[in-house]
């Protein structure tokens, strides 16, 4: 690392790396590095979150009067089944877990590269092959099943182009089946000599959770839209009640998958969270066993909840009783990791840097989402608030405060080893809170709106609803604005941005202990892990200095 | 990643990358249970609710072909495992001779699967392509047996009778359920049979280069498994599909 770093602590970038090895699209579009697929996978989710992020604004805009003037009834449905179909299937599921998980798994373990490369680079193309099917859908008739797709109404009376819309998730299916496979067998297989299972980073264990949910449930999702669009193209009549079908049995083959989907989407971001909490409080992570365990246990749980979805669909009243209950039992892991995470900071050397600003934000929104999740969990309750803007406050809670907190924060975490460059600290933070009153202001009207009986998915709602619905509209624009810094930003730092060395915060992780940004092979020589994870007491090599005052973490910029 | 001989760059040993290789096979082969789960299930369930129509959907199926496939498949498996040994043991032509009669077991398969397929196709028992479950009994060939015509005119006659108990009055739909699913499970079976017979023309061509070794056979093992894996389906479609309630 002196090599890097001169007596005045500036850095240089590393003469050779990921990014200045090879030149020329070919070697991008057929790289089988994992770090150079990680940053295809971050263009198009980005594209993938901006046409949803689109939909999303026209709805909002939209919901500004009771009326609703600016769509018509059957475009305001396109507009919200297209919103979540791309921003569940393109943009969250990927997201952390082909994007940071991509980039970090195999660096953070110690190995060359994930255990099939070529599989990788695959379900890159897999996944635009499948992006592709489902932007064709939105350009020709749209779709406006809902993202449930639900039958018979997929199937047999909805008149958008369901078909090309089902064929993409079917496809891009495989590509989430196979980074799952590839994550499981790299854990498994590629750790470097002394890193054990239990040294493993939590985001490691974080993205091993999600990879077993790829696995299990991907599949499911996969046969039953077969099914759905065979029924569709054919007529058969699997789910459709006129030809013997059962339409309930769609909605629990795709429960069966889609609520262990929010595992996929929140579990990456609890793994980030898991690395950043540590690093800003100068303190090792509180219950580490904990809380990898709690990660497989919300794995496994989350597999025997699905039917929390269907409390109306008239399911017998003791399957109804075993799946609330088993919908509770999920908040115990949830609910061990903020635990640890609190106490993890408690006496800790914080700095609000600004992946801190992010996970601390994380908390306090995951908090909400989860405990509102309770709520939805209660028989009794969930009879009055199901199909309301209760629930839509809820997972937005999860997947945006939640996931999608925790996916940005993570960029910026790690931006400085994926660029080599530090974005600039002020706006950073300034884009955190930005980003964090906008959310608030957009999704927590929602609670009241479905407290007091707005439906989702409806284009028109009775006047009194109106002042909420201009407060969480106007939070959506400056929830936009937040979207919009970071992303200018950052394309800024990738070429102005300050040098930022190997570990810039410092971190303990592995990937800290290389380049930035890394070589190819990530590391010059195969790392010994002798020290235990998120351990600042025992690693002179991180530069703080012992009974000293601890640096701040970013630097005095 | 540079590859050096059979090691490609991200592996530090051989060792390492077969087990990385199989577990990822046995991973795979996971997703493909829940894949195919999703149809078991489906058709359990309706199975259950349509049993009449199920019963007599699977009664036209032909059993001594289904029979004989299943034979098949099981000595294909057993070809399998033994080029698997040969590559180990390092008994080169024999693993190329094995590899050879798995392939050819697995046409045959393919090849019954087409026949099949061709009845059902002049019975009308093609779902969504002028189906109708009653067809073969009012239009028997030259070549059908009288006894069996009858037969199944009177199982048809007492499956929609109103006293029979277990009657079933949209027989037509729920047969067509039945053959829905007959062909969607046998069909992914099939893909999946013609997938690994493109990776056993692959196995053949790479083994009469000599390329499997007792040191390096990965290839032969996890196709091995992969195949081994889709026989296992079959062995559970053929009961489901062919054997229930047979009366006939």
């Amino acid at each position: 690392m002196s090599i890097m770093s001169n007596v005045f602590g500036e850095h240089k970038l590393p003469r050779e790396h990921y990014l200045n090895a090879t030149y020329g699209i070919r070697s991008w579009l057929l790289t089988t590095d994992h770090k150079r697929i990680a940053l295809l996978y971050l263009a198009s989710v980005t594209f993938f979150f901006f046409v949803g992020g689109l939909f999303a604004a026209m709805i909002r805009i939209h919901l500004l009067t009771p009326g609703g003037y600016l769509v018509s009834p059957e475009t305001y449905n396109k507009l919200f089944t297209m919103h979540g179909v791309a921003m569940i299937f393109f943009f969250l599921i990927p997201s952390i877990p082909a994007v940071l998980g991509n980039f970090l798994v195999p660096i953070m373990i110690g190995a060359k590269d994930l255990a099939f490369p070529k599989i990788n680079l695959l379900s890159w193309y897999i996944y635009l092959i499948g992006g592709g099917f489902v932007l064709y859908s939105f350009s020709t008739g749209g779709l406006d099943t809902g993202w449930t797709f639900y039958t018979p109404l997929s199937s047999v009376y909805s008149n958008s182009a369901v078909t090309p819309a089902v064929i993409g998730i079917f496809i891009n299916g495989f590509s989430s089946i196979l980074t799952g496979l590839n994550f499981v067998v790299t854990i498994h297989t590629m750790r470097a000599p002394g890193m054990t299972w239990f040294r493993l980073p939590l985001f490691v264990w974080a993205q091993y959770a999600t990879s077993l949910i790829f696995i299990l449930g991907t599949p499911v999702i996969a046969i039953t839209l077969l099914l759905a669009g065979l029924e569709r193209m054919f007529h058969l009549g699997f789910f459709n009640p006129a030809l013997g079908g059962d339409p309930i049995l769609f909605q629990h083959l795709f429960w069966f998958y889609s609520h262990p989907a929010v595992y996929i989407m929140i579990l990456p971001a609890m793994g980030v969270v898991s690395e950043i909490i540590p690093t800003f409080s100068r303190k090792p992570i509180f219950g580490y066993a904990f809380i990898a365990g709690s990660s497989i246990a919300i794995a496994v749980i989350g597999f025997l909840v699905w039917a929390h979805h269907m409390f109306l669909t008239g399911e017998s009243t003791y399957a109804a009783l075993a799946f609330s209950l088993l919908s509770y039992l999920v908040a115990i892991p949830s609910a061990v990791k903020v635990f640890n995470w609190t106490s993890t900071l408690y006496k800790g050397s914080i700095s609000y840097d600004t992946p801190m600003l992010y996970a601390l934000g994380f908390i306090g929104l995951f908090l909400i989402g989860g405990l509102t999740g309770l709520f939805l969990a209660c028989l009794g309750l969930d009879i009055h608030i199901h199909d309301t803007y209760f629930v839509v406050a809820h997972f937005h809670y999860i997947m945006v405060g939640g996931a999608v907190m925790g996916y940005v924060g993570g960029l910026h975490f790690w931006w400085p080893k994926i660029t080599g460059r530090l974005y600039p600290e002020f706006l950073a933070r300034t884009a955190a809170v930005v980003l964090f009153v906008g959310f608030n202001l957009t999704f927590f009207p929602q609670f009241i709106l479905g407290y007091l009986g707005m439906p989702r998915r409806y284009h028109t709602y009775p006047e009194e609803f109106q002042a909420l619905n201009v407060m969480s509209t106007a939070g959506a624009s400056i929830l936009a604005l937040g979207y919009l810094l970071p992303m200018v930003y950052l394309i800024w730092s990738m070429r102005y941005g300050k040098i930022a060395g190997p570990n810039p915060w410092p971190a303990t992780g592995l990937e800290w202990k290389t380049d930035s940004p890394p070589l190819t092979e990530n590391f010059h020589v195969t790392p010994i892990v002798d020290w235990e994870p998120y351990d600042f007491s025992r690693r002179p090599d991180l530069g703080l200095i012992a009974g000293g005052s601890l640096a701040p973490a970013h630097g005095d910029d | 990643m540079h590859r050096t001989g059979e090691l490609y760059g991200q592996f530090q040993t051989l060792e390492q990358q077969k087990d990385s290789a199989a577990l990822g096979m046995w991973v795979f082969l996971v997703t493909e249970v829940l894949f195919f789960g999703g149809l078991f299930l489906t058709y359990t369930i309706n199975r259950h609710a349509f049993s009449t129509a199920f019963g007599v959907s699977s009664n036209t199926l032909d059993l001594w072909l289904g029979g004989f496939n299943t034979v098949v498949l099981i000595m294909s498996s057993m070809t399998m495992a033994m080029s698997v040994w040969a590559a180990q043991v390092g008994k080169k032509k024999q693993v190329t001779v094995f590899l050879i009669l798995t392939l050819l077991l697995g046409t045959t398969f393919l090849g019954v699967k087409v026949i099949e397929y061709t009845q059902k196709f002049q019975h009308h028992l093609v779902p969504a392509y002028h189906f109708d479950i009653t067809y073969h009994s009012n239009h028997p060939l030259a070549t059908d047996k009288p006894e069996e015509i009858a037969n199944e005119k009177e199982e048809l006659e007492k499956a929609v009778d109103r006293k029979n108990p277990a009657n079933d009055q949209d027989l037509n739909a729920h047969a067509q359920l039945y053959f829905s699913l007959y062909f969607g499970m046998t069909g992914l079976h099939a893909l999946h049979m013609i997938v690994g017979a493109g990776l056993l023309v692959w196995l053949i061509k790479e083994s009469l280069r000599g390329r499997f070794t007792p040191q390096y056979n990965t290839p032969v093992e996890i196709v091995g498994l992969y195949w081994h894996f889709v026989d296992i389906v079959w062995i559970y479609l053929f009961p489901l599909l062919y054997l229930i309630d047979r009366h006939r």
